[in-house]
């Protein structure tokens, strides 16, 4: 008998996104798209459409500044990396889909909050909120789930602050977060967000008779009364703003922690000098790449890139955690290093879209973690690495519990 | 060294005040403004640092 058919590399198309299976590894798969010649390789989405994944940093800070690549998710054809993004098609965009010349002014409503000096100014605020969770959490005493009573409380106070959105709902949006973003099916992930517009357009109609403090207040007050906004899409922007301010940096705090303690080294440099710090947040960014998938777009002409072309019609995906581990960008990229300069970084994507709280999360992380192992030197996971059920990679990367003990 | 920021272009990520903040700065409406023409020798490589870091291409900086 003959040897059957072997595929050749060339025309492989693996199935895409692929599961971790270490908190800050890069799955298999990731990696040998990595290591490719070429600055696209075809993939395989859950609908068994094919889209390219960009696997060079250079072309994906390229192609992400690319005004011929649209975030536009309505565009039928756009690439849907989870069956759960079928259940949001049509829904009112926020300017994260919005493409110019319509995405600048929407963006610019809100950016006056996330200025570099609005958010160091919120230091007081921040460093209250994560030293009130962590006294309750030593309160408790150990053993205890740092996602639920510090990593996720933490950011979503803090956003709550600046929205201006009651905290005393936190069961309710926290719980309604989670299905948006992890569902596995469109008819969950349709329902939550159902759920979490009702809620939006109820706090606006509060604001509309009184108004209230924060980002939100303000835009009801200013945008939606000038109608320079209309309520459906002041709806979709500050639910963007919600549902992103808390689960990212909840997975960042988690899966930074892990890190860290399964780097002993490093943790204890940084414990040595604080002001090592800064450095560490963005080689935590780059090395975990929380939000890897969110790079999603779809080509609306013809493009040529390293000698290969994107057709129109074609969807491409900028996967951050291969574009942070380019070896021609960061020497030996799949080494934690504190100590490199990590800046450059993909995790908040690059062009137009890139996140905007970005230094609100920088801040966040600074903080929370300067604090956590400064009042929990003894920190230490209760739940070997290996045994921890890490979500899958068509959503946020992260942990949705994690056991410590001190 | 020149430095130039197009405001029309800038989406206010903050990056150019957060890498060179004697040089970058952001106005009221979250917007980039360039603070000195005058870029003093020690602050040239975070001005480049934050040309190539700035996701917008509103920073335009020349030698």
């Amino acid at each position: 008998m003959t040897e059957t058919s072997t595929t050749f590399p060339t025309q492989d198309a693996p199935a895409f996104p692929s599961d971790r299976t270490c908190p800050y590894g890069l799955p298999e798969t990731y990696a040998r798209l990595r290591d490719s010649q070429d600055a696209l390789r075809p993939v395989t989405l859950f609908d068994g459409r094919t889209a390219w994944v960009v696997t060079k940093h250079e072309a994906a800070r390229r192609l992400l500044a690319d005004p011929r690549l649209s975030s536009n998710r309505n565009r039928p054809g756009f690439p849907l990396t989870s069956p759960r993004l079928d259940g949001l098609r049509d829904r009112r965009p926020a300017f994260i889909s919005m493409d110019p010349p319509e995405h600048g002014p929407r963006r610019r409503m809100t950016i006056s909050e996330f200025t570099v000096k609005r958010i160091k100014g919120m230091r007081p605020d921040i460093e209250r909120i994560v030293h009130g969770f962590l006294d309750e959490m030593l309160a408790a005493g150990p053993p205890a789930d740092l996602v639920s009573r510090f990593a996720l409380p933490v950011p979503s106070m803090v956003i709550c602050q600046l929205l201006g959105v009651p905290y005393a709902d936190h069961d309710f949006f926290q719980d309604a977060s989670r299905r948006l973003v992890q569902s596995t099916d469109a008819a969950e992930a349709s329902g939550a967000r159902d759920d979490l517009e009702r809620y939006m357009d109820g706090l606006i109609t509060t604001l509309e008779s009184e108004p209230g403090p924060g980002l939100l207040g303000a835009l009801v007050t200013r945008q939606l009364a000038d109608g320079a906004i209309d309520r459906d899409e002041l709806i979709s922007n500050a639910l963007l703003l919600l549902v992103a301010g808390h689960e990212t940096t909840a997975s960042m705090t988690s899966l930074s922690v892990i890190t860290l303690l399964e780097h002993p080294e490093q943790h204890a440099a940084l414990r040595a000098d604080p002001s090592l710090i800064p450095g560490a947040v963005e080689e935590l960014l780059r090395y975990l790449a929380i939000a890897d998938i969110a790079g999603a777009r779809f080509a609306t002409a013809d493009i040529e890139i390293d000698g290969q072309v994107i057709r129109a019609g074609e969807g491409v995906i900028v996967v951050h955690s291969i574009a942070n581990r380019d070896a021609g960008v960061f020497e030996n990229p799949d080494t934690f290093d504190i100590h490199r300069s990590a800046r450059h970084h993909l995790s908040f994507g690059y062009g137009v879209h890139q996140c905007l709280g970005q230094n609100l999360a920088r801040l966040e992380l600074e903080i929370i973690l300067t604090a956590l192992f400064e009042r929990i030197p003894t920190l230490r996971l209760a739940t070997p690495v290996e045994r921890l059920t890490l979500r899958p990679g068509s959503t946020i990367q992260g942990v949705n519990e994690l056991p410590v003990t001190w | 060294m020149h430095v130039t920021a197009d405001r029309d272009v800038c989406v206010g990520a903050g990056m150019c005040a957060l890498t060179a903040p004697g040089v970058f700065d952001q106005d009221d409406d979250g917007l980039v403004t360039v603070l000195t023409s005058g870029i003093a020798e020690d602050s040239r490589d975070a001005v480049r640092e934050a040309g190539m870091l700035c996701p917008s291409g509103a920073l335009r900086v020349t030698e």
